[in-house]
């Protein structure tokens, strides 16, 4: 694999993660957190579906008529979350219903179309594989951290194994129920923003005012 | 009536679409940053919403659901697999009707929301909306009820949103929350805030 293509697949896990960085698919993201699991599907299906539409995206884009070029993509996305969604009915039917309306929400989300209108509607299919599997990645890490942190600390395990013991069965561990409500998951992406953001300075945003130290003999 | 208020108020603050599901995040942190922007957002997700989810129902009822097509004489078709691709085109098409209807006889409105409105076929709230529709079973009263005052609920939070970064960009933020990183940490609260609401019996 030559550096271009290397690029194309790691640089949107970290540098350009399109949750911390490109605002995008963020809605569906945070509410799925509540537990590993379906949160692993999630990305899964996620995946699959970026991967999918940019691979057959990119390999129609020269026939695609520009002025409905967003109407041919929507009906590309959602046949192929149609069949995620009968599919996970069929095998993981629990999961299809923890999960509820947030597989069917995949069609909107930014990410798929983002990387639809940007990338695979300008570039070949090899190029297009690895952006879209370089950005179901960047995807997954984030939902996968905050799902490992909301489980860990909500209910004390990882996967519905018992990883802290807690008070309630006789162990240590006092659960943190604010884990596992809603305002959690936006705190811990704020905070995980502000890790990346630290770590790596030129994703920082430039603020609209400064406060500046104004010396007492500049103004007289 | 009472019924229908109560399912309002759920609608509009309990189970606010953007801070307790997640819905339209990315337009919502986007767009929020001046209120007037933030207003006609949200008046324009107000009228699609009350609209798509109400169009969305009939065609459930009439067209999709098991048992839909009788009045056929097809009793046993079942097309509710096809629903996402059905709802996602009803949204795109209603979108599509209300910017050329506005641009045609109220071209001051359309001025003030001309850019929203094509945003709004990708804002996961409206087709959010109407997948809980379908989830939740409601007739065609409830949901015009849900779809008006889970908008209402939607715009709300972003206009109260857009008020607070507006008083916030003044303040001195540590450089990597600057921007996206406070943002999130602000809805967070917002959201406990609107936690308050829960149990709200009328």
């Amino acid at each position: 694999m030559n550096n271009e293509n290397r690029k194309v697949l790691l640089e949107p896990v970290i540098d350009n993660n399109p949750i911390t960085l490109q605002i995008l698919g963020i809605c569906s993201a945070l509410a799925v957190t509540t537990q590993l699991a379906p949160a692993l599907i999630m990305c899964l299906a996620l995946t699959f579906v970026l991967v999918s539409s940019s691979v057959i995206i990119s390999a129609i884009r020269h026939h695609i008529p520009t002025n409905i070029r967003i109407i041919v993509f929507m009906t590309i996305i959602a046949s192929l979350v149609i069949v995620v969604d009968q599919f996970l009915r069929a095998f993981a039917y629990d999961l299809s219903k923890q999960l509820s309306v947030f597989v069917g929400l995949i069609i909107t989300n930014c990410i798929v179309l983002g990387r639809a209108e940007a990338y695979a509607t300008q570039n070949g299919v090899w190029p297009s594989f690895l952006d879209a599997v370089g950005h179901g990645l960047g995807y997954s890490v984030i939902l996968i951290f905050v799902a490992v942190v909301r489980e860990l600390l909500g209910s004390g395990s990882i996967l519905g194994v018992k990883i802290l013991p807690l008070i309630s069965e006789g162990g240590w561990y006092t659960s943190n129920g604010l884990m596992l409500l809603a305002p959690s998951a936006f705190f811990i992406i704020g905070l995980l923003i502000w890790g990346v953001r630290s770590w790596k300075p030129q994703q920082q945003e430039k603020p609209d005012y400064r406060i500046q130290v104004v010396h007492r003999t500049e103004i007289v | 009536m009472a019924a229908y208020l109560q399912l309002f108020i759920q609608a509009a603050f309990v189970e606010n679409l953007a801070l307790s599901f997640f819905l339209g995040m990315c337009t919502f942190l986007a767009v929020s940053k001046r209120i007037d922007t933030a207003l006609g957002l949200g008046a324009a997700v107000i009228v699609v919403q009350g609209i798509t989810v109400a169009v969305n129902n009939l065609i459930y009822q009439y067209l999709l659901q098991e048992g839909a097509l009788s009045w056929l004489g097809m009793p046993e078709v079942d097309l509710s697999f096809l629903g996402l691709v059905t709802y996602i085109g009803v949204i795109a098409a209603l979108v599509q009707i209300l910017e050329m209807t506005l641009d045609r006889y109220f071209p001051a409105l359309y001025n003030a929301l001309g850019i929203f409105l094509p945003l709004i076929t990708v804002n996961c709230a409206i087709l959010g909306g109407s997948l809980f529709m379908v989830e939740r079973n409601y007739d065609f009263g409830e949901s015009l009820v849900y779809g008006l005052g889970s908008g209402f609920g939607w715009a709300l939070a972003l206009v109260a949103l857009a008020g607070i970064r507006e008083k916030l960009k003044y303040s001195d933020i540590p450089d990597g929350l600057q921007g996206l990183g406070s943002t999130f940490i602000i809805v967070g609260l917002m959201s406990m805030a609107f936690m308050g609401f829960s149990g709200i019996q009328l």
